[in-house]
């Protein structure tokens, strides 16, 4: 398995060797980070170039890597008021924690192929499938833009990148130049904001009900309040990291902890 | 008064052929149609958002509900994507059982859609028989997990338990005689694989006689030959998989060409079509669910040979039993930091993809090393295969785009998640 990944990668460096960056990772998997002005253009050349020929886009979808890294769960020991509850979600990450998540950004960095610190906020990621090589590649640009995220569209070099699109910037607001129909595709007719952005609640931001003054359905601001069942927490189980595994020893255990 | 040149037409969401909530805006020149612009997310629950707020095992669940009729190979997706992750593997047992219940789902979903397809373009006795043998195989849903749908049963790690010994007997009720009692209960009398094999016996004729009532009828032919003819250039172009690339000539099967659990030990054929049309695709599911069943066979041979385990060992994924955490501390604290947490699943992301009964199936999952998904994308054969709807049903009839529809197996869940 791991050869024929390599032999791949080797392709893909003879042909792209300025224009794209490999990213580590730890599933056996090719994954390869390309600038977003050149997203397009690359794209083009994977499908075209005869030792690439990845005729089919299977997937393409936005990430959004704001909140990457950072834990709900706030208390390390017990304090007058109890263990915290993870709550209170965004912006809540003590000083401590932010800390620790942005080194576990930068560390990450290394083996697991997590975005830069200083990379944008919106990664695009999309999954090519060669039939004839039978092999599979992931491209990963990251929008320039934080507040408007925009990259160029792929329909015109796989016709089913229109849908996926579509639900990108439906959820996202990832805007795709060059897209023929941009328009929301899953949310409601006349739904405000992007859903799947980290900053958007759970629990939405209106509820609909039948008023049976009016005689028709209204939208008002929801009446729950969020809440966390199982806060999240980042715990690193050296067991399960690739080196160690495929090594069957476990000499490296304890020197990142 | 002047003639009407084209007119618009809205067709669903409640529209019996809409196989769900599918709302499709028509433009019309007469009958002939011009543009169709599919308007979905009417069902849409934000699956992929829910996931990011709970621990990974509890949206095993939610997996079933994507396409819910083919629940169990929804989940092994998933699964599959969490195992690489972690990087490990399932005993054998339970791959051969996931296997088994993958094609035992496809042969379901098959039938499903085999009925409802013949239900809308006009066959109504298939879509009994459909549903007679199905419902076979939802009892042994039913046996292995507790339900007849969503079961939930496929986990990281392996699967929740291993197959029942004993199939559940229909009890005595003033609705049945005795006879017929004995008549229903006959397949019955062993364990779970008991039943599978009597089922594999008797499924082939069954599949027969669909095929007798629809392969050479002249009513399908004309509804379904060279209806939503798709090139296999533009198959690929398009995105589709499985039996709708299938369909159109490309031998392109998961099972076979990147096969994961089991399937590399296993002998069956990939059915291919030659026209690209909707019966060519029929033609291809009719002989999938042939394929299906020979699997399931060989499944049944081994898993009947090999007793085992059929979950990992590793309890800090693999939950204890009831019996070792009442008298072992160590599992106690086990079982309540797994069921109150979670496991932490390593930082780093995985696309883990499984031949579904409708095509690939994919999940993206992007870890940042804590107990739950930082983002889970799932990739919806459905969606994919809709979106090419408008250049499918461009210059056919109205009546075709029921047949398309069909043609295309839509189900809601997947489509809209």
């Amino acid at each position: 398995m791991s050869e024929r990944i390599e032999a791949l990668a080797g392709r893909v460096e003879s042909c792209l060797r300025d224009e794209v960056t490999r990213v580590p990772s730890t599933c056996g998997q090719l994954t390869y980070e390309v600038p977003a002005e050149s997203w397009r253009a690359v794209a083009t050349r994977f499908r075209d170039e005869a030792e690439l020929g990845f005729e089919m886009l299977i997937d393409l979808c936005v990430v959004d890597y704001a909140d990457y890294g950072r834990v709900e769960w706030q208390t390390f020991e017990a304090t007058g008021s109890g263990f915290s509850r993870g709550v209170n979600r965004v912006g809540a990450a003590t000083d401590h924690f932010t800390a620790v998540a942005a080194d576990a950004r930068q560390d990450g960095e290394a083996e697991t192929g997590a975005p830069r610190p200083d990379a944008g906020r919106f990664g695009v990621v999309c999954h090519l499938l060669s039939l004839q090589h039978n092999c599979r590649v992931r491209l990963r640009a990251f929008c320039a833009d934080d507040d408007r995220p925009m990259i160029d569209s792929l329909v015109d070099v796989w016709a089913s990148a229109n849908w996926f699109e579509r639900e990108a910037f439906d959820l996202f607001g990832v805007l795709f130049r060059g897209h023929p129909d941009l328009r929301r595709i899953l949310t409601d007719y006349g739904f405000i904001g992007y859903p799947f952005r980290k900053d958007f609640p759970l629990i939405g931001q209106v509820e609909v009900r039948y008023d049976p003054v009016k005689g028709r359905v209204v939208y008002e601001p929801v009446s729950i309040e969020p809440r966390t069942l199982v806060p999240k927490v980042i715990r690193d189980d050296h067991r399960y990291e690739p080196q160690i595994q495929d090594e069957g020893s476990f000499r490296e255990v304890g020197n990142r902890a | 008064m002047p003639e009407i040149q084209s007119y618009t037409m809205n067709f669903g969401p409640q529209h019996p052929a809409a196989h769900g909530v599918l709302r499709l805006v028509l433009e019309l020149d007469g009958e002939t149609i011009h543009k169709a612009d599919p308007h979905i997310g009417l069902l849409h629950r934000a699956t992929e958002k829910l996931a990011e707020s709970k621990p990974y095992n509890q949206s095993i669940g939610y997996m079933d509900r994507l396409d819910y009729v083919s629940m169990m190979c929804n989940e092994h997706g998933y699964v599959m994507a969490i195992e690489k992750l972690l990087g490990i593997q399932p005993p054998k047992r339970a791959q051969y059982i996931r296997v088994m219940f993958d094609e035992i789902t496809r042969i379901m979903n098959h039938l499903l859609w085999l009925g409802t397809h013949g239900l809308d373009i006009g066959a109504m006795t298939i879509f009994l028989y459909c549903f007679r043998e199905r419902e076979d195989l939802m009892d042994c849903y039913e046996a292995v997990s507790g339900t007849r749908m969503h079961a939930t049963y496929y986990r990281p790690g392996g699967v929740y338990r291993d197959l029942p010994e004993q199939m559940p007997n229909y009890q005595p009720s003033k609705f049945r005689t005795a006879k017929e009692l004995e008549r229903m209960n006959r397949a019955r009398e062993g364990s779970l694989l008991d039943f599978v094999t009597d089922f594999t016996e008797r499924f082939p004729a069954c599949v027969d006689d669909y095929e007798t009532l629809l392969t050479d009828n002249r009513i399908w032919k004309q509804r379904t030959v060279n209806i939503g003819v798709v090139s296999p250039e533009r198959a690929l172009q398009l995105g589709f998989t499985g039996p709708m690339l299938r369909g159109s000539g490309v031998a392109w099967d998961l099972r076979k060409k990147q096969p994961y659990e089991v399937y590399d030990e296993l002998d069956f054929d990939i059915p291919v079509g030659v026209n690209g049309d909707c019966y060519d695709r029929y033609l291809v599911r009719i002989e999938e669910m042939r394929q299906s069943n020979q699997i399931v066979r060989q499944c049944i041979e081994w898993l009947r040979a090999n007793p085992g385990p059929v979950m990992l060992e590793d309890r800090k994924i693999a939950p204890p039993s009831r019996v070792e955490m009442k008298d072992d501390m160590e599992s106690l604290i086990h079982h309540f930091k797994l069921f109150t947490e979670g496991y932490c699943v390593p930082a780093g992301e995985a696309y883990a993809a499984v031949e579904h009964p409708k095509g690939e199936f994919g999940v993206y999952l992007v870890s940042d090393g804590a107990n739950k998904p930082y983002r889970l994308k799932i990739r919806p054969p459905g969606f994919v295969h809709l979106s090419a709807m408008n250049e499918m049903v461009q210059g056919h009839m109205l009546a075709d785009v029921v047949a398309v529809i069909g043609t295309q197996d839509i189900v809601f869940g997947e489509i809209d998640r």
